[in-house]
């Protein structure tokens, strides 16, 4: 491997990285700070992309189209399906065992995969990149790098950055962090806990499915596709550590490298390089990189 | 009053003088998809079946046919039971099954055990014509080999010197990389690296800087549905399409070109159908079907037509007696096939001989630019009949 070969390498590994990062986000949000084990968290990703596409014919026809419009939609759309869900379903889940919450949410991926399969069948379908994002630029002399997909790296990192900003420098913030190591003292203190439990859940459910909108022109979109979006998340967020996104962060870094290298140079291995990574984490620190709190 | 009663006579006077008494009906179990990604596969399958069985007036050599459904659901853990609800509980005469292989050669298994007579219209295992082949089992598809083969000898001929494949690791995209190695190699090329992506996997972006880097002359894939769109894609995003030829079994383009838009434009695939044949056989069956389901057909309809067509001859030559299976093997194997894709026949381990052919991506339509090579038998490796 020479020096540039290497160079791209590491470009596809940090941007596969930070692509896992925005979905694993929500699902360590909602099961750090809620403790709730979301297995429907694929299904939000899943949603996420078949808005992009089913959504861009009504957006085209009612607001003149546009991907970033359709964004938009999808994103008030997913926070107020986070909502209801929470409201309906996720509430009643908070004071049940691990058991419980991970029976529910399954139910929840079979109802959305036949919902979907419904509405808007089981075809593959492609989702066009808005123009001026679908060019490419030359790396070198080896290949070329879809302008879209250094785009999709940039959303990361900005929400990366914003999530930061909410939860470390906002009040909304501090009483989330307050809700997370002491429900019953925040009560106490006079907050809405259910509300603001809501609202997290609706975030985290809209970071999903923004994950799964922004990568549809890159994934296009197909039936299961948040199952298997859903087991690397868990292992981002296992690595990471419950509930931590700086964690979240590293740990889908960490994923995106091995899981990139371990294709070119372990080829034999690549089906369970990143579970071994996993396997070692959990030797060398059961709670994960960085431990919530 | 009256009426009612003179006409129920009538209608059961009918029934009983009817030749349809003179022998059971023959009962035929579907064991396909009809829940999951390979649902429309499935409901194709079925409705060519049912349509040449209409076009017989509903019988084949005088025997009415019978039909049960049961749904694979594409799960191998699911398969031994799922055949088995067919053989004991249902008693069927003929299995005709499936889309996913891990699941047809579970069918396959339990169709030799009982000896109960077995079509598969789709799942292209080499083994199911290799090592599991019998005298009950036959295949009315393709086996993984055959447009793999077919295509490595186009790329050789093309001038093309080395190659890379990339397929999912899994057994029907080893045994398509495979195929190609191996004719592509006898044909002069050279394969410098088979790549794999863990199944279901699609993150390809490490491997498409290795192909990338290591500049070969061609590059053949085997991908399909989901993976194959996101391929396909990145492929071309990556600017290889216009430097390194990508070649591909016929599943990297079929029922996926809505998805793969520009992307896919002028690919070259190979596959056992094809658009725009246009010969008056594959016309008549694409206007019939198209009537009856108000579908347009695709290769999986022909495979179902071809799977009832094939039962026919071999109960013709029986006198509509399944149970003599030998003569029904026999008669098959002497049998010229009368498909929508052409004339073919069938090979002494009861898979397709028939041409494969070349075609090239134009619009949303595979269109037919050759034929790769007339009359491709799969070797049949580890088959002893």
């Amino acid at each position: 491997m020479d020096i540039a070969t290497f160079l791209i390498q590491c470009l596809n590994a940090v941007q596969y990285g930070l692509l896992l990062f925005l979905v694993a986000s929500g699902l360590t949000l909602i099961f750090g700070i809620m403790g709730v084990i979301n297995l429907a968290h694929g299904s939000f990703y899943m949603i996420g992309a078949y808005m992009a596409y089913a959504l861009a014919p009504a957006v085209e026809q009612y607001l003149g189209g546009g991907f970033f419009t359709t964004l938009a939609v999808g994103i008030v759309l997913s926070v107020l399906l986070g909502y209801l869900l929470e409201w309906v379903f996720f509430s009643y889940l908070y004071e049940r065992e691990h058991l419980q919450q991970v029976l529910m949410t399954y139910g929840l991926i079979l109802v959305f995969e036949e919902l979907r399969s419904i509405l808007v069948g089981n075809d593959v379908h492609g989702v066009a990149a808005p123009g001026w994002l679908a060019g490419t630029i030359p790396l070198g002399d080896v290949m070329t790098y879809p302008v879209y997909r250094l785009f999709v790296s940039a959303v990361c990192v900005a929400v990366a950055l914003g999530m930061w900003a909410v939860l470390t420098r906002s009040r909304l913030g501090m009483r989330i962090r307050a809700g997370a190591s002491n429900r019953e003292m925040v009560r106490a203190m006079g907050i809405d806990i259910r509300l603001l439990y809501r609202v997290v859940f609706a975030i985290g459910v809209a970071l999903a499915a923004l994950a799964g909108m922004i990568a549809a022109p890159v994934s296009s979109v197909y039936p299961n596709m948040g199952a298997q979006v859903l087991i690397i998340c868990f292992v981002v967020v296992v690595i990471g550590g419950i509930g931590s996104i700086k964690g979240a962060l590293v740990a889908a870094l960490l994923v995106g490298f091995v899981d990139t290298f371990g294709k070119v140079l372990f080829p034999a291995m690549a089906g369970i390089s990143v579970y071994l990574l996993m396997a070692l984490m959990l030797l060398w620190k059961p709670e994960g990189l960085f431990k919530a709190g | 009053m009256k009426i009612r009663y003179a006409l129920a006579t009538l209608a059961s006077t009918a029934l009983l003088t009817g030749p349809a008494l003179a022998q059971e009906k023959i009962k035929v179990g579907f064991m396909l998809p009809f829940t999951g990604t390979y649902t429309a596969l499935g409901v194709a399958i079925e409705n060519g079946f049912r349509l040449y069985v209409d076009e017989q007036g509903g019988k084949l050599a005088g025997r009415e046919i019978e039909y049960v459904k049961v749904d694979d659901e594409s799960d191998p853990a699911k398969a031994p039971d799922n055949v088995n609800k067919l053989i004991k509980r249902d008693n069927v005469d003929v299995i005709v099954g499936t889309v996913h292989s891990g699941v047809a050669m579970a069918m396959a298994r339990a169709a030799k055990q009982s000896n109960t007579l077995l079509i598969v219209p789709n799942a292209g295992a080499d083994a199911v014509t290799g090592p599991m082949c019998a005298q009950n089992i036959f295949r009315s598809s393709f086996s993984n080999w055959q447009p793999a083969y077919a295509m490595g000898e186009v790329a050789a001929k093309r001038g093309h010197k080395t190659a890379i494949t990339i397929t999912w690791k899994y057994a029907a995209g080893e045994e398509s990389t495979n195929g190609f190695k191996e004719a592509f190699e006898k044909n002069g090329g050279k394969v410098t690296k088979q790549l794999t992506v863990p199944f279901p996997n699609v993150e390809f972006q490490a491997l498409l800087t290795e192909i990338a880097a290591e500049r070969p002359d061609a590059v053949y894939t085997f991908f399909a549905g989901g993976g194959a769109v996101k391929f396909v894609r990145d492929y071309a995003a990556a600017g290889l399409k216009d430097t390194v030829p990508l070649y591909g079994a016929g599943f990297l383009t079929d029922g996926t070109l809505e998805a793969q838009g520009d992307a896919a434009q002028g690919l070259l695939t190979t596959l056992h159908y094809a658009d725009g044949l246009n010969t008056p056989r594959d016309n008549a069956f694409r206007t019939a079907y198209a009537k009856t389901f108000k579908l347009q057909p695709d290769v999986y309809a022909v495979q179902g037509y071809d799977a009832a067509q094939m039962l026919a001859t071999g109960l013709e030559a029986v006198g509509g007696d399944i149970g003599k299976k030998a003569e029904f093997s026999a008669a098959l194997q002497k049998a010229t096939i009368d498909s929508p894709r052409g004339k073919f026949t069938i090979s002494k381990s009861h898979n397709p001989v028939q041409d494969i052919y070349l075609r090239k991506v134009e619009g949303n339509e595979n269109k037919v630019a050759g034929v790769a090579i007339e009359g491709l038998a799969d070797p049949g490796r580890g088959c002893r009949m």
